[in-house]
């Protein structure tokens, strides 16, 4: 008897890439479960069961074992540092952390101050640097700090630039290259290593266009 | 600073309510029961140790002990497991004791934990050390011991996973020469799960790539014996073979305990930077979402405190077990007797019969139950003396 694997998938713009490689995983998803409003959708016939959650959430349901796997942004694991499996670089919805600001403006002497939805990211990144700073902790228009002088830096995601680039800011460092993974519980990890072990070898066939 | 409310704990630090404390004595007792029938004997260490001792070379991370200092200033801790402080009792006053040593233990143990949620930073551990044996038959006993203790109290469907340090080490250092940096970043992989980080930082090395293939073939030695195989053919120097025949040995001797069915191997399990130094495990059960139990063996723990010898243990997380067990039947078998002023005196007297009997028996007046019918709905048994021929002896 297989056991139900339940997987945490990410709400919003990671979904339709996500869905489209388990669909070529051999995961058919249906077309319309974004759209539709609930939360927990059964797939008997696949022996999966998929929750929708906050791409930020995902980790946490995988970690406590709400959810056996999840497909999650490296990001929120660099941020979050939790107690999971990161077993497969899914290369979906590429992009990276990076330092950013206002062109030729050097960091305050006097205790530098970042802006960020990142504060772990990006005090990892600047003690590193050997560099003290203070942390702004934003939840989104990040680019604002900079401009009106709340921040010194900010360190946020970067996909095109674009916003970047129209807000008149320019990128200082690359911090590290972002990409979803495939992550999964530790006790399911052992207790379902089947079921496991085949959806990642079938996802992982995909990835290296076996698939 | 807010203002505590009066119902607040501190974070991380729990109640343990009669239903709960229950469930955990039971389970207590059968893991105890299993322990002590392998001809362990339980014992006791203080709540606070000192810092320079048992602070610092325990297995648990700096910033997750509880510290606080004595009246001399000297830096103490609240023991965060209970391994080093047995360790430093058996280097001291049980050195001159009978070798092998085999100690038990039941205790709370104390990690301060992150702000959040469902991760207590005190929990209790049941375990066992077996201190001055370094065979692979030490090896197979803690395990199958393990094995027992858990059937003992009615768990069945989990799961323990083995793992060989030494194999890891001794594998790596075949591959990568004397490159040290390199070896610690992917053995850091390896224990934070981040196989994704692993396959990267291999690609990334400047070595062959039949050594690249090697590295990454690692990721794949887990599941049944079988692996016995493929991972003798991966590795190359006596280490390696030597640490593959120890696993073998140790799974020829856990089929001897009949307890094979519950053993999976992988050799990319690390579950700490440096406290193993060689066979070491992890136990799993349905509905939790953390580790049950873990162990293993650990040769330089005893030698900080000056003693030369081999060890190896296990503890299970007791308050997990209990979870896992997931046991909701809720058996009061206690009777109550409700009594008045006319029949207090026949009360005593039936209670005592009753409690001469062994069971549990409540005396209660009947003017201070608020709520008759809840009272009987909570007992397995009640005797109303209230209605029947009020003071009169039968």
């Amino acid at each position: 008897m297989n056991k139900r694997l339940t997987i945490a998938m990410p709400k919003g713009r990671i979904y339709e890439e996500a869905a489209e490689l388990m669909k070529r995983a051999g995961y058919d998803l249906g077309a319309d479960l974004e759209e539709s409003r609930k939360l927990i959708l059964e797939f008997p016939e696949q022996n999966i069961r998929v929750m929708m959650a906050k791409p930020m959430d995902v980790v946490t349901y995988v970690e406590y074992g709400a959810a056996d796997l999840g497909i999650a942004g490296k990001d929120v694991l660099l941020e979050q540092d939790r107690d999971v499996y990161e077993v497969l670089d899914l290369k979906i919805s590429p992009c990276y952390v990076a330092v950013a600001g206002v062109p030729d403006q050097p960091l305050s002497r006097i205790a530098p101050k970042i802006a960020t939805k990142y504060p772990k990211v990006a005090s990892d990144y600047f003690r590193e640097q050997g560099e003290q700073i203070e942390i702004i902790p934003l939840n989104g228009s990040i680019e604002l700090a900079p401009l009106i002088g709340l921040a010194d830096r900010i360190v946020d995601i970067v996909s095109t630039g674009r916003t970047l680039k129209e807000n008149g800011l320019v990128e200082y460092e690359k911090i590290a290259d972002i990409t979803s993974r495939l992550i999964v519980n530790p006790v399911s990890y052992r207790l379902k290593s089947e079921e496991i072990e085949h959806m990642v070898t079938n996802l992982s066939d995909v990835m290296e266009g076996i698939k | 600073m807010v203002k505590r409310l009066m119902f607040e704990k501190p974070l991380g630090m729990r109640d343990t309510l009669p239903f709960f404390y229950n469930q955990k004595s039971k389970a207590r007792r059968q893991l105890s029961e299993a322990i002590l029938s392998y001809g362990y004997s339980f014992m006791d260490t203080p709540l606070m140790e000192y810092h320079d001792t048992v602070g610092k070379v325990s297995a648990t991370l700096d910033q997750q002990l509880f510290k606080l200092l004595d009246q001399q200033g000297h830096t103490l801790v609240l023991r965060p497991d209970m391994t080093a402080p047995i360790a430093r009792v058996a280097a001291s006053q049980l050195k001159n004791g009978e070798f092998p040593l085999r100690l038990a233990y039941d205790g709370p143990v104390f990690r301060a934990q992150q702000a959040e949620g469902g991760k207590p930073a005190q929990f209790e551990q049941v375990g066992t050390e077996l201190i001055g044996d370094h065979s692979s038959y030490g090896d197979a006993e803690v395990i199958a011991l393990l094995v027992d203790s858990l059937k003992q109290t009615g768990l069945d469907n989990f799961v323990i996973t083995v793992g060989h340090i030494g194999y890891v080490k001794a594998f790596f250092s075949d591959l990568l020469g004397d490159d040290e940096d390199t070896m610690e970043t992917l053995l850091h992989y390896l224990y934070r799960k981040n196989y994704v980080g692993f396959r990267e930082c291999v690609k990334s090395l400047s070595i062959s790539e039949e050594k690249k293939q090697a590295l990454l073939e690692l990721l794949s030695l887990r599941g049944g014996e079988e692996i016995f195989e493929a991972s003798r053919s991966l590795a190359r120097n006596q280490s390696c073979m030597q640490a593959v025949n120890e696993l073998k040995q140790l799974y020829r001797l856990l089929k001897v305990n009949g307890v094979e069915d519950y053993i999976q191997f992988d050799l990319n399990l690390i579950s700490h930077m440096e406290y193993y130094t060689g066979i070491l495990f992890e136990g799993y059960a349905p509905n939790l979402g953390a580790l049950l139990c873990n162990g293993g063996r650990y040769d330089t723990l005893l030698p900080s405190f000056e003693l030369n010898a081999s060890a190896t243990g296990f503890a299970v997380h007791l308050e997990r077990l209990v979870e896992a067990l997931n046991d909701l039947e809720d058996q009061d078998e206690r009777i109550g007797i409700i009594v008045d002023d006319d029949s207090y005196a026949k009360g005593k007297r039936k209670a005592d019969q009753y409690r001469k009997e062994g069971h549990a028996v409540l005396l209660q007046h009947v003017d201070q139950i608020p709520d008759l019918p809840a009272f009987y709905a909570q007992l397995a048994n009640t005797i109303d003396l209230t209605q029947v021929g009020g003071g009169q002896d039968e």
